[in-house]
């Protein structure tokens, strides 16, 4: 195992070597301790390493995410694992806002509460979150499943085309498009499953699904002829 | 883009301490704001019926013992007087309007940075840490303190438009954001008497609480007021003669973090501004939740 004071190396140099393992993997395991809110720990990992995170992390902590474990042992700050493409993030406390935008792949866990904006633009990740999440979560939603196991503030699932969203407490409001629907036992399966991979024990037959009433501009025949 | 950053103690054995905990704080937001930076301490509190103000001049060997002379004897009355930098403190004992009515008419040139009982307010174009070791912020005691880094957008860098802003005794607003409506507003308290030396939009923020407060509200009703009236983007702290608070407007794209423990509230834009506060590790860290205010005040 290696470690990584950031008191004494810079975000740079942990990242680089971080990104010395996609080539030859000399290790795969590394704490990092003193993160101080720093922006930009850990992002753009392409090795199956384990990385572990002492404290809080600032903004865009895992960003670009192929196949790392990290774990943040602390709160994140804004857009922690976007665009993640695969491999896991756990966040142990809070996660500001917009975590795992735009994030095409892999599992984030946060197991405080997620701030306004979680998933947004989302584009095949899975997310499950073990608190609440703000307003305007899973905004343009493309692909992927969202859970929460708290409450969802304003406007949840706007705009939505095909993420599968769970909630088990309340929903402040929906979005444009978004419609609350049946809990088939295909739905029961894959929430248990998600229940599952990020370690958390609810029961899947509390939750309310919600996903697009696919009736905006986008999902109509007619408007194909503009293209 | 813009950082805040506030620091307000809940244990009074640390007020001896408090600008040298706060500096770090200001200095780690320069990324957000290397145009101008500036605080508001509150401390050093006067009797009722005195007025604390600070002055600045913009030529750095002002002859402010001449001007302390002046106002002693133009206001009959006992002054007592400091110089930090080109800004000078002065204790006073005559009332708001009477001291302002004073230096409008016989220092024009000296422009008025704060007015109240416990205020110092000090600001000044140019890099956080360079404006925090002009005015010795590492020395400084006292009981709160909210600060600003300015990345301009809104009005010019100049030190008019640095913040905090205030507009009345002992309020003062810093502000991460961008009002749409702050020149109707303005143009509305302007009718209602409130003064504003700017056209930044920040100031008008400022003003509004300034004028909720004289219209009797606690400052709990001020923001639920602000809430509605204000439009735009913002992440506020406020500090008053005996109260901090935090505000987000609903929309919430402006970062804010927060943190308590027993000794202290702390709140900066970025949570790396509050990770040399002692015992921060054992700290609550939370984001401050959308159209929502948080305020804390000792008894007045």
């Amino acid at each position: 195992m290696k470690t990584f004071d950031l008191t004494q190396n810079t975000v740079r140099e942990l990242n680089q070597a971080l990104h010395d393992q996609s080539g030859e993997c000399m290790e795969r395991e590394f704490d990092v301790f003193s993160p101080h809110g720093q922006h930009n720990i850990a992002c753009g990992l392409d090795q199956n390493l384990s990385v572990n995170i002492m404290g809080h992390a600032g903004y865009f902590c895992a960003g670009m995410n192929k196949k790392a474990t990290v774990t943040v042992h602390g709160n994140a700050g804004q857009g922690v694992a976007e665009n993640m493409m695969s491999g896991m993030v756990r966040i142990k406390g809070d996660a500001s806002q917009a975590a795992g935008a735009t994030a095409h792949g892999g599992l984030l866990v946060i197991e405080g509460n997620a701030g306004a904006r979680c998933g947004i633009s989302m584009k095949g990740v899975d997310i499950v979150v073990k608190g609440n999440v703000g307003h305007m979560s899973c905004f343009m939603g493309q692909a992927g499943n969202l859970v929460v196991c708290g409450d969802a503030g304003e406007a949840l699932g706007d705009s939505l085309y095909e993420v599968h969203i769970y909630v088990k407490g309340h929903v402040k409001s929906l979005g444009a498009d978004c419609v609350e629907k049946e809990m088939r036992p295909e739905h029961i399966k894959e929430l248990g499953n998600l229940l599952s991979r990020a370690g958390i024990d609810e029961d899947p037959a509390r939750f309310k699904r919600y996903g697009s009433a696919r009736q905006l501009y986008n999902f109509k025949v007619d408007n194909a002829s503009a293209y | 883009m813009c950082g805040i950053v506030g620091l307000y103690l809940k244990n009074p054995s640390l007020e001896s301490r408090l600008g040298e905990l706060f500096e770090p704080m200001l200095i780690a937001m320069t990324d957000r704001g290397p145009d101008s930076a500036g605080f508001a301490i509150y401390g050093d509190e006067v009797p009722e019926g005195e007025t604390k103000v600070t002055l600045r001049h913009p030529e750095d060997d002002y002859d402010w013992e001449s001007l302390a002379g002046a106002m002693a004897e133009g206001l009959v009355t006992e002054i007592s007087w400091f110089r930090n930098a080109n800004a000078a403190v002065f204790k006073i004992r005559a009332g708001e309007e009477q001291v302002r009515a004073w230096l409008q008419e016989s220092a024009p040139d000296a422009l008025v940075l704060s007015i109240g009982r416990s205020i110092e307010i000090l600001k000044e174009v140019g890099w956080p840490e360079k404006i925090a070791g002009k005015f010795k912020l590492s020395a400084m005691k006292g009981s709160h303190i909210i600060g600003h880094t300015r990345m301009a957008t809104e009005s010019a860098v100049t030190m008019e438009g640095s913040h905090p802003f205030t507009t009345g005794m002992d309020l003062c607003l810093v502000h991460n954001g961008s009002l749409s409506n702050h020149n109707r507003l303005r143009e509305v308290l302007r009718r209602e008497g409130i003064r504003f030396e700017t056209e930044n939009d920040s100031e008008v923020a400022a003003g509004y609480l300034a004028w909720r407060l004289e219209q009797g509200d606690s400052l709990k009703q001020a923001l639920e007021h602000a809430l509605e009236d204000l439009d735009g983007f913002f992440t506020f702290t406020i500090g008053t003669r005996n109260g901090f608070a935090v505000m987000r407007d609903p929309i919430a794209c402006k970062p804010a973090v927060l943190a308590e423990t027993d000794d202290y509230v702390a709140m900066a834009s970025e949570y790396q501004a509050l990770a040399g506060l002692p015992g921060i590790e054992h700290a609550t860290v939370w984001e401050p939740e959308p159209a929502t205010f948080y305020i804390w005040e000792r008894d007045a």
